[in-house]
């Protein structure tokens, strides 16, 4: 198990720089720079700019200038567009507003997924089970920035029950909106998967094992059901978790919410280089990071699954 | 194929715990009818019609496709509009009107939808908007498809290390925010035609999708690949190439078919909120993600502007998701994994 | 606890069906039999032929849907099963009644240690302690022929092979001393020299407990040595049942005769091996007659017309044909 743990730390290092190169190197190849907006700066003044950014040494000086600090001491730069504000600071001061939302968000998916699931399971072909197999698909099929501005209408401009967006720090009835929004598909898979997990282990010899022990029904769904019927909701949690980073991208532009999502399409749009690598970066470690403790979590869980 | 005619696993009446009766092993003069031989397919056909949901959405599917390809003309020829026409410079008629309403609030047939704050008829730009998306969902989809089943079936093929070694790119790649990486790609190579953009789009989304397919084209071809036919082909000298594409891979096309007309909503998806973003399509085309994105500015305001493209969206999204379920559960009830 | 006429077990006029889309699927139909205390009782039959379904009867373990025990009574010491509450019939589930399954890789829950699978048997049904369910689940073990049962104890059911997986299902059914033990195909997934291990294992057990047995397998091989009485069945009737030794002497019935025939006699001169004709029917759509007229060697007329009689041969001995007699005669027997 440790060397296993070893080697994929291994591997993602390299992964990571790979990405950061890739980005670079798309940024340094498209059209167009970050100074200038649709005028034309004049000559002189665009060339004081590019000494000072350095964006007038050859490419391999400029890699190096950017890779260096990042190597040596995970030091992203400055951002261009931010007067004066190190990309880390930035980063550090938007995680957790993504983080926030995004683990909230997936924690109501998993209780709200894994409950519906099992009961649909349970009570296969029902009308519950029907109804909520619909409704899953609904969640699948209506993306999250146009369910986020119909709950919006709903909740906040009919009703007036919650506000329509902004921040306002943890907790407030301002999230309420925006992780409910960023949920719903998550909360749908997840039903779905559970469902088809369990279905798959009710119908299994070892079920019928346990029923024939005499336990209760109960007793063979908790105790030998959910192990097995699991299994499909953990190694979801890998890809989920690139998705939600997507998702929570939509969910902070429609909700105003100064995440990190925000931060990266704003710094796309600006053309802000350290800012866009940094967040990149960032976000790639913390996936690898997570697909390689879901991977530790999947082999803790199922005995038959041995690494070498 | 197989020398012999096993029964396939869809034709035994799982009954019980070992009960199985094979259909096809009655025999025909004994059941005293002719029992007539189906094919795979037909019988596939057979159980996706029973399934209701599943026609549902097909029929949805079709018909929200042909509305998209003939639609805009049609309505520029019964009521003149395009997509972007703009009635007049009369500022009367250069505003948001609620569906089915005309300019002095009385009712109209003119825009069921209503129209956008430039006045234009939102159903025809819903429609001109489907045409969009539905191109590039079925464009990317047939990328990935292409790249996918290549890759898989080629790894699944050769095996070995080789294969190792593609499938750990695979699984490299899978953990990536590839999403993040093509937002970025998007941003900067923005072309200046929204032709050169589109393509761009099909491509960078293509491009993302083709992982699961190709795992599931491995999977596939590595469970083939030892069965007899293959052996066949390999004994009587057929080249490896021939016996990939030529023997394997359409073998594995029902997951294929089942995974790509699931992948069409996914790609779909991904387009939308690209254009959402404002790093997708480019006015003055518009797809039903920008759609979106115009309609959220005026929400409180004029709420039909999201509301029609969101709801259409949702609406095609939702029968291609059942006709793909039903599709799966036509072809192999075992596939079931999600 | 016995029932006046000392049967352990009953069952009267069992009838399970399962609906399909296809129709209704009669697996047991009327099916009656008795096993008296200390008996062990065989059920043969080819795959189709509903003995699997008659025992999951039993138990009351028919998936249902699509499943249903229509009608029957199952009587376990005078008390009949099928009319017991929810609550009342997983008290006898394993702890009067235990069942084993065919397939031990599949039949044990591989997400949990062995000990656990054990011990919560006990813990259950006697209401051990962890400690004394612990000691209990590793006596088990070692009665059943685990080397080194207190360590391996701890292990999954993965890291045991098949033979030694079966070992652990019987360890656990028989951990509360059940009066009755329904052994499902149980060397069916087995390598030949672990069947016979195995099927000896359950012997000693038997004998040591004195609990009944019901085994169910398609291997006429295996009820020869082990049981008391043997019920064949097909098509989800009973077509013969006698006492084992007279029904391998003296078989009364042509698809008995079929099967006996059907195994290969090492001793014999070399011909092509004998197989009984045909494919089981379809039980969705029998048709009229006995369902086995289409490939039996005897079939006239009244076959296709009308289903056969159950006729009785002998004290013990009944069979379900329209020329029982003539067959039971044949073999050598005089009916009575």
């Amino acid at each position: 198990m440790f060397r296993f743990i070893v080697r994929r730390l291994l591997v993602t290092i390299p992964t990571i720089l790979v990405v950061i190169s890739i980005t670079w190197v798309l940024i340094k190849l498209a059209p167009g720079n970050f100074y200038s907006g649709e005028k034309r700066l004049p000559a002189s003044i665009e060339k004081s700019i590019r000494e000072k950014y350095g964006l007038d040494k050859p490419w391999y000086q400029q890699y190096g200038k950017t890779m260096w600090p990042i190597i040596s001491r995970l030091d992203f730069g400055t951002s261009l567009r931010y007067e004066g504000q190190s990309v880390n600071t930035i980063i550090k001061r938007s995680l957790p507003v993504s983080a926030g939302v995004g683990i909230l968000a997936y924690l109501l998916a998993l209780i709200v997924g894994i409950t519906v699931g099992s009961i649909a399971a349970l009570k296969q072909n029902s009308r519950w089970d029907y109804g909520s197999m619909a409704l899953a698909m609904l969640g699948i099929s209506v993306p999250n920035f146009v369910l986020g501005p119909i709950l919006v209408l709903i909740f906040s401009l009919g009703l007036y029950w919650l506000p329509p967006s902004r921040w306002a720090g943890f907790p407030s009835r301002n999230l309420i909106l925006p992780v409910v929004t960023l949920s719903a598909i998550y909360m749908a898979y997840i039903a779905r998967l559970t469902r088809a997990g369990m279905l798959e282990v009710l119908r299994s010899d070892y079920i019928r094992t346990a029923r024939a022990k005499g336990l209760s029904e109960r007793d063979v769904l908790i105790r030998h059901g959910l192990r097995g019927g699991l299994m499909p909701v953990i190694s979801y949690t890998g890809p989920a978790l690139a998705f939600l980073l997507t998702g929570t991208v939509v969910v902070e532009r429609i909700f105003a919410l100064p995440g990190l999502g925000n931060y990266f399409i704003q710094a796309s749009l600006n053309r802000d280089e350290p800012l866009i690598i940094g967040i990149v970066a960032f976000i790639a470690i913390t996936l690898l990071l997570m697909n390689l403790l879901v991977d530790i979590a999947y082999a803790y869980l199922d005995p038959r699954v041995r690494y070498n | 194929m197989a020398t012999e005619k096993k029964p396939e696993p869809d034709e035994l009446i799982h009954i019980g715990p070992e009960m199985a009766v094979a259909e096809a092993d009655v025999r025909p003069e004994e059941a005293g009818a002719f029992v007539q031989g189906t094919s795979l397919w037909r019988d596939a056909w057979r159980r996706l019609l029973k399934n209701k949901l599943a026609v549902f959405g097909l029929v949805v599917v079709v018909i929200v496709t042909i509305a998209a390809i003939v639609g805009p003309t049609l309505i520029k020829r019964i009521f003149g509009f395009t997509p972007d026409y703009i009635p007049s410079h009369d500022p009367q008629l250069t505003q948001s009107f609620p569906p089915f309403t005309g300019p002095n609030g009385e009712f109209s047939w003119a825009h069921p939808m209503g129209t956008d704050n430039a006045g234009r008829d939102q159903l025809a730009r819903i429609l001109q908007g489907g045409q969009i998306s539905l191109f590039v969902g079925v464009l990317s989809t047939l990328v990935s498809l292409l790249i996918g089943v290549s890759y898989g079936a080629i790894a699944g093929y050769v095996g070995g290390r080789v294969d190792n070694v593609m499938m750990r790119i695979v699984d490299v790649l899978y953990s990536l925010p590839y999403v993040i990486i093509v937002i970025v790609l998007l941003s900067m190579f923005r072309s200046q035609t929204p032709r050169g953009q589109l393509i761009l789009l099909f491509i960078a989304i293509g491009s993302v999708s083709w992982l699961t397919m190709a795992r599931i084209v491995r999977g596939q071809v590595l469970s083939l690949k030892n069965q007899e036919f293959v052996l066949a082909a390999r004994a009587t000298g057929v080249s490896n190439a021939r016996i990939i594409f030529r023997h394997l891979v359409p073998n594995t096309l029902g997951p294929v078919i089942v995974y790509a007309t699931l992948t069409i909503p996914q790609i779909m998806l991904t387009e939308a909120f690209l254009s959402f973003l404002g790093f997708g399509v480019q006015a003055p085309l518009a797809s039903w993600g920008s759609l979106a994105a115009d309609g959220i500015q005026n929400i409180a305001i004029f709420p039909w502007q999201l509301i029609f493209p969101g709801v259409t969206m949702a609406l095609t999204l939702f029968s291609l998701n059942f006709l793909g379920d039903g599709l799966r559960d036509a072809l192999d009830p075992q596939m079931r994994t999600i | 606890m016995t029932s006046p006429d000392g049967n352990l077990l009953e069952v009267k006029n069992l009838r399970t069906y399962f609906e399909t889309d296809d129709g209704i699927v009669k697996a047991v139909d009327d099916i009656s039999f008795q096993l008296k205390r200390g008996e062990t009782l065989g059920i043969v039959g080819e795959s189709g032929s509903g003995k699997s379904v008659t025992n999951l009867s039993i138990i009351r373990l028919v998936p249902n849907p699509p499943g249903k025990i229509v009608s029957g009574q199952v009587l376990f010491n005078g008390t009949d099963l099928l009319h017991l509450s929810t609550d009342a019939i997983r008290k006898i589930r394993g702890r009067r009644i235990a069942m084993i399954f065919q397939d031990p890789m599949t039949s044990l829950n591989p997400f949990m240690k062995i000990s656990k699978q054990l011990m919560e048997m006990t813990e259950l049904h006697l209401g051990h302690t962890r400690e004394q369910a612990r000691a209990h689940a590793i006596h088990m073990l070692e009665t059943v022929g685990i080397p080194d049962a207190h360590t391996r104890a701890g292990s999954y059911p993965h890291e045991f092979s098949g033979g030694m997986r079966q070992r652990v299902m019987i360890a656990m059914a028989l951990s509360c001393e059940p009066e009755l033990l329904i052994a499902d195909e149980p060397t069916t997934a087995l390598d030949v020299t672990i069947q016979a291990q195995i099927l000896e294992l359950i012997k000693k057990l038997k004998r040591k407990t004195g609990t009944s047995v019901i085994l169910i397998t398609h291997d006429l091989g295996v009820v020869a040595g082990m049981t008391d009485h043997v019920i064949v069945m097909y098509a989800g009737k009973i077509f013969e049942q006698a006492r084992t030794t007279e029904l391998f002497s003296l078989p009364g019935n042509p698809y008995t005769k079929g099967l006996l025939r059907s195994v290969p006699d090492p001793t014999a001169e070399q011909g092509k091996l004998y197989q009984i004709p045909g494919l089981p029917p379809d039980v969705a759509h029998l048709k009229p007659g006995c369902p086995f007229a289409q490939r039996c060697d005897y079939t006239q007329d009244i076959c296709r017309r009308e289903f056969p009689p159950f006729v009785q041969l002998n004290a013990d001995h009944y069979s379900l044909c329209h020329f029982a007699r003539e067959v039971y005669s044949e073999s050598g027997g005089t009916p009575v």
